[in-house]
């Protein structure tokens, strides 16, 4: 049953990286490397139950967390143009404009 | 009671392998980045969300189902909020979404609360 539940997310895995190779702009290869970052946890959580090791899901969980502040990095450099931008500055710019 | 338990995983992990591979493909074959992004939601919501309830049900009563369980919340929270985010910088980055027919420009005219109403503001 965890062959089949590991072999889909390998499947999947490789199709994300694909995308995150051929994607033409940089939020296409943002947003495989968010799937690759959900996939990599479901990896883990199956491979852990094909091998009788559960701590497996532990890593999967900080590598969750560690996924979507590494997106946020991405996008918000990518947004602003540098990553110490302050964004409070902005909306004191543009409130009751 | 095994029996039943592996029926009922076996009938969750098949559909949620099912969702990860179209949602893979989906991901590949979108033709921009708006309409990739509902594919890899698909990813996220159903075909994670149905492996691991599939895997819950075979940890059963144990520490292992509570992390799952934990695992299941993280993806809750974390996937609309990161595809809120890219959505919001692609399209501050202009990038332009694969529209049949751009009924933007009709708004341009109507008022300020349209999406053109950001575009008047003088972007930095």
């Amino acid at each position: 049953m965890f062959y089949v539940a590991t072999g889909a997310v390998l499947a999947a895995l490789m199709l994300a990286v694909i995308r995150a190779i051929r994607g033409p702009t940089v939020f296409d290869r943002v947003l495989a490397s968010n799937t690759i970052g959900t996939l990599a946890i479901l990896l883990l959580a199956s491979y852990g139950f094909l091998t009788d090791r559960p701590e497996f899901l532990d890593i999967g969980l900080t590598y969750g967390l560690l996924n979507l502040i590494g997106t946020f990095a991405v996008l918000k450099f990518f947004r602003h143009g540098d990553l110490a931008h302050d964004i409070a500055e902005d909306q004191e710019k543009s409130r009751w404009k | 009671m095994e029996m039943i338990a592996d029926a009922i995983s076996w009938c969750l992990i098949v559909p949620g392998c099912f969702f990860l591979v179209t949602g893979a493909l989906g991901l590949l074959r979108m033709p921009d980045v708006y309409t990739r992004m509902h594919a890899a939601s698909v990813i996220e919501t159903l075909g994670a969300t149905l492996l691991v309830l599939g895997l819950i049900v075979q940890a059963g009563l144990t520490l292992v189902a509570l992390k799952l369980v934990f695992v299941l919340a993280l993806l809750f929270f974390f996937g609309p909020v990161a595809s809120h985010a890219l959505a919001q910088a692609a399209l501050h980055a202009d990038v332009k979404p694969v529209l049949a027919e751009d009924r933007r420009s009709r708004n341009l005219d109507s008022g300020p609360t349209g999406l053109a109403g950001s575009k008047e503001e003088p972007s930095p």
